[in-house]
């Protein structure tokens, strides 16, 4: 009875009891303290993990803010709202934390732009770039395969007419898809009402007419018609300084291409 | 001396727990991905494995075998394996926490690992003394840090390779395990001839 039943009970309860003591003497002695206010941080974070922060992921940059005393205001998709719950966890201000978009630096679909080949591989941005710059006749447009689409975390890409197009309000700023373009078409701006110039090409006017019927040709009237110099043409394309830019939207009107597009928003 | 240098080797290279007694597999296959985490986690299993034997031989010998309690050899060395585990936790978490990070759910996933309830266990079916058991449980923690590492270095290489769509992720993996498995075939019989 007593080997058969109660010796092996008392064993695994010594031997638990021992384990038990063992593991919280450890405990106390490996002791980490870690900070509740991580926690609280990551709670007031989105959890899209989108990495736009320059952090792995949102508990990533919780635990920076409070260990590191990391800036609050970097996560785009929570903007504003994250920015002051951190702060108010935190004791600090936030600065403002502005709420980016993403801008396809392209206007031209299958229509407008004139394609060179067949480009016959498996289809993405990055295969069809390495193979002579890309089957369009423009190197600087948008490829069209959507790898953007692919990372996109809310779903904000769709690819129509071999042109990549943003869903403005689902956009949530991250970045990740101008990392992946491989033509660095995608731009990633302030939000607020700017001018857009939808073309990234930097090849000279005539150039750009033999390939494009949508493309800057870098002629200037913008840059003239421009009272607070927000608008320059460098290497032959027309960019906008979104901190000078009103939206005033003179520029748009004088283009010759019709490039220029004003965001209200 | 010579015994025991066989048995190290062996369970290192011919009885290599995971590539041809096919234990431990899950971790084998998780924490793979890249060289140095790879090597964390070859060493967190070889401390447990060896602790956890010199902790289980004395309790099956002394505590279980004398009272005819061998059937509750797995409970009690799960038991004692768990221990190790959260002990090896605390300490690389206070320690090494870069370290701890990296390895994430497959830290206490090790004790389910059945590699190391698997050392426990054969240790003392085998009918190895205190000595072998030890050294027996060293070369399997040993073999199994290898493994990881020389599959580590596969596998980035795989990652890397264009392969079918059909193939790509976990079955490109899984196939390449049993390509390294077949290799370490090559090694039974060896170990004995070199020490004989």
């Amino acid at each position: 009875m007593f080997e058969a039943y109660i010796f092996p009970i008392l064993l695994f309860a010594g031997m638990g009891i021992l384990a038990g003591v063992l593991l919280t003497a450890a405990s106390k002695i490996f002791e980490v303290k870690s900070d509740p206010r991580v926690d609280e941080v990551n709670e007031a974070l989105p959890q899209v993990n989108c990495g736009a922060c320059g952090y792995s992921g949102c508990s990533d940059y919780a635990k920076a803010i409070v260990e590191k005393g990391e800036k609050p205001n970097l996560c785009k998709p929570g903007g504003a709202n994250s920015a002051d719950k951190i702060s108010e966890i935190m004791g600090v201000s936030a600065g403002a934390a502005e709420k980016q978009i993403a801008v396809v630096r392209c206007s031209a679909d299958c229509e407008s732009k004139k394609q060179s080949f067949e480009f016959e591989g498996e289809l993405t941005c990055v295969n069809a770039k390495r193979f002579y710059g890309g089957m369009w006749g423009c190197k600087f447009s948008c490829l069209g395969q959507g790898d953007c689409a692919k990372v996109c975390p809310s779903d904000a890409i769709v690819i129509k007419d071999g042109l990549a197009r943003i869903d403005k309000s689902e956009c949530i700023g991250c970045g990740m898809c101008a990392k992946v373009c491989p033509n660095d078409v995608i731009e990633i701006r302030k939000m607020a009402p700017t001018a857009d110039v939808l073309c990234s090409s930097k090849d000279m006017g005539k150039a750009v007419k033999a390939v494009c019927g949508k493309g800057c040709i870098g002629c200037k009237l913008c840059e003239k018609q421009c009272e607070f110099d927000a608008i320059h043409v460098t290497d032959n394309i027309a960019r906008v300084d979104h901190d000078k830019c009103t939206a005033c939207g003179k520029c748009a009107e004088k283009c010759p291409v019709k490039v220029i597009t004003m965001a209200k928003v | 001396m010579k015994s025991m240098l066989v048995i190290l080797f062996s369970a290192m290279l011919t009885n290599n727990f995971v590539l041809s007694k096919f234990m431990g597999i899950c971790p084998f296959l998780g924490v793979s991905k890249k060289l140095d985490s790879a090597a964390g986690m070859g060493a967190a299993v070889t401390f447990v494995m060896v602790c956890a034997t010199i902790c289980t031989y004395p309790v099956y010998t002394f505590l279980l075998a004398p009272f005819g309690l061998e059937y509750l050899k797995t409970v009690a060395f799960i038991l004692i394996i768990a221990l190790f585990v959260q002990l090896i936790e605390m300490i690389l978490k206070k320690k090494i926490p870069s370290l701890y990070e990296s390895l994430g759910v497959y830290l206490p996933l090790i004790t389910t690992n059945c590699a190391v309830l698997g050392v426990t266990i054969l240790n003392i079916d085998n009918g190895y003394n205190f000595g072998e058991s030890i050294v027996d449980a060293l070369g399997a923690g040993l073999g199994f840090t290898l493994a990881l590492l020389i599959f580590s270095g596969v596998r980035s290489r795989v990652d890397k390779a264009d392969i079918p769509e059909t193939f790509k992720g976990v079955p490109a993996t899984l196939i390449a395990a049993s390509i390294v498995s077949v290799s370490f075939m090559s090694f039974s019989g060896m170990v004995e001839g070199i020490f004989s």
